[in-house]
């Protein structure tokens, strides 16, 4: 495993390690690709129970307005974003996209309204180019730090609530996409309900120090298992959630990626703050009259699990090219493969047949409707 | 005589014939299988030919011919069920009988200790 010295380790690496976890390379990080229990288990627990992930490679930024006046971080935030942060509440967080000049994704991430700052949530491959971007648009409204400080882990499943609730009382009251700080065994966290897997659950961010001890109180609970990116990867893709780089990235639009639905009324045409953010006449373009292709969801017939890169075509004999496999591989709760990729305007209808290149056959595929499970989120 | 190969192989080689799979070894580090693609009877391969395909959750991967040969027989129940070469791989999870192109080319394959060395 060559350059494996110069990979960085999070603060909960010996706690990873010690669990048994599968230590691979990941976004420049040493991560559990999988703990004992393996892939297929841990991905069933966390939709029957509840699954801890390490996730604390992601970036942690907080936006701090310079004058004080957290209206002005939210006007700035959104000239980076074609989302409504002005809008959005104190205690509330939200899905958004930095776009580029030509209306493609630099990253997703989430943004959250903390009172007196905001709070941002960047992927982990991302988050160098991410701050250099931030500091280089906004730099001079607001003042950015990227805390390297914390540990992120999010709590997945039906039984998070109660897991988490049984060990500091006060979550219950959250809805989906609240958050707020908390003390947890005297650290103190940030909690959002929300995460990456389709189901109910909390993500946290916790002092690096306290982080393990946080861990260990929460992996004592039964119903509690540590999950590795193996199966965080087969959650997320059967909840039809873009893996940044693979689904989504500076070639795709957000519209042509699904997403409009996180470009709130406020920000398109004919709302209050049209546009202003990069790219906005390609995406706001793209919005009133459709992009040429879009990302749509795939079921395979057989079992056969259809991968990234797997060419899309109408025929059987693969030559009438439509599109390609971004996210593939096999649902353990469809028990079947499932697979998302891009297909030209004439193919993204439900139920159109059609073929994927898998090891130089042609396997049946239909486009479906995402997600591939029903999301559980407390609304 | 079971042998073994660098690529996580085994060949249980009797009269001419060896039953191949893949060792506790490789099926702990596949992790859970969810497809197993086997050849059909009857095709030839060469020694490092592209004879099966498993894939687990995350990855596939690409099970090699051992040893030159021509496929005389493969175990259906592992695609019904891959999980069966998890549970018992050097046992019900063998993959497909080889009928050796020359029984003598095994004599360059590993024994058992020499493979457990490798894999330590």
């Amino acid at each position: 495993m060559d350059g494996s010295s110069e990979l960085k380790k999070t603060p909960l690496h010996a706690l990873n390690v010690s669990l048994g976890g599968r230590m691979v390379p990941f976004a420049g990080y040493e991560m559990p690709v999988q703990y004992t229990a393996g892939v297929m288990k841990e991905h069933l627990h966390t939709r029957t129970a509840a699954g801890l992930f390490d996730v604390s490679h992601m970036g942690q930024v907080t936006v701090r307005a310079r004058s004080g006046d957290n209206a002005d971080a939210a006007r700035a935030l959104e000239t980076l974003v074609p989302v409504d942060v002005v809008g959005l509440g104190e205690g509330r967080q939200r899905y958004a996209l930095f776009t580029n000049d030509e209306g493609g994704i630099l990253d997703d991430l989430m943004i959250a309204n903390r009172g007196d700052h905001f709070y941002v949530v960047v992927n982990a491959a991302c988050k160098d180019q991410d701050f250099a971007h931030m500091q280089a648009k906004i730099g001079d409204v607001c003042e950015l730090t990227l805390h390297d400080d914390r540990a992120l882990v999010a709590l997945q499943g039906p039984h998070a609530e109660s897991v988490l609730a049984e060990l500091w009382a006060d979550i219950s009251s959250m809805r989906f996409m609240d958050v707020r700080a908390c003390d947890l065994h005297d650290a103190d966290c940030i909690v959002s309900r929300s995460g990456y897997t389709g189901e109910d659950g909390f993500e946290i961010s916790i002092p690096a120090a306290l982080a393990e001890t946080v861990c260990r109180r929460l992996l004592d609970h039964p119903d509690v298992l540590p999950i590795g990116l193996g199966a965080r990867d087969s959650l997320r893709l059967e909840a039809g959630l873009c893996l940044y780089g693979n689904d989504i990235d500076t070639g795709t639009t957000p519209v042509e990626g699904a997403l409009e639905w996180a470009i709130q009324k406020v920000r398109r045409k004919g709302g209050e703050r049209e546009g202003g953010f990069p790219g906005a006449s390609v995406i706001l373009d793209q919005l009133e009259n459709g992009a040429a292709r879009r990302r749509i969801g795939l079921r395979a017939e057989g079992r056969a699990p259809v991968r990234s890169g797997a060419v899309l075509a109408t025929d059987p004999e693969g030559e009438d090219v439509v599109g390609t496999v971004t996210s593939g591989g096999f649902g353990p709760n469809v028990d079947g493969p499932v697979a998302m990729g891009y297909v030209i305007k004439s193919a993204i209808a439900p139920g159109t047949q059609l073929y994927a290149g898998v090891r130089g056959k042609f396997l049946p595929v239909t486009v479906a409707a995402m997600p591939f499970v029903t999301n559980t989120f407390k609304r | 005589m079971l042998k073994f190969t660098e690529e996580h192989e085994w060949l249980k080689i009797e009269g001419g014939v060896a039953t191949v799979g893949i060792t506790v070894h490789a099926a702990e580090q596949l992790g859970d299988l969810v497809f197993v693609e086997l050849p059909e009877v009857g095709a030839t391969f060469e020694k490092g030919g592209d004879a099966a395909t498993v894939e687990s959750v995350k990855a596939a991967s690409d099970v090699y011919c051992p040893l030159d040969g021509e496929i005389v027989g493969v175990n259906e129940a592992i695609t019904a069920d891959p999980s069966l070469v998890n549970s018992d791989p050097q046992g019900a999870g063998w993959f497909f009988k080889l009928k050796l192109a020359n029984v003598s080319d095994a004599d360059g394959l590993m024994d058992e200790a020499a493979y457990k060395e490798l894999v330590g």
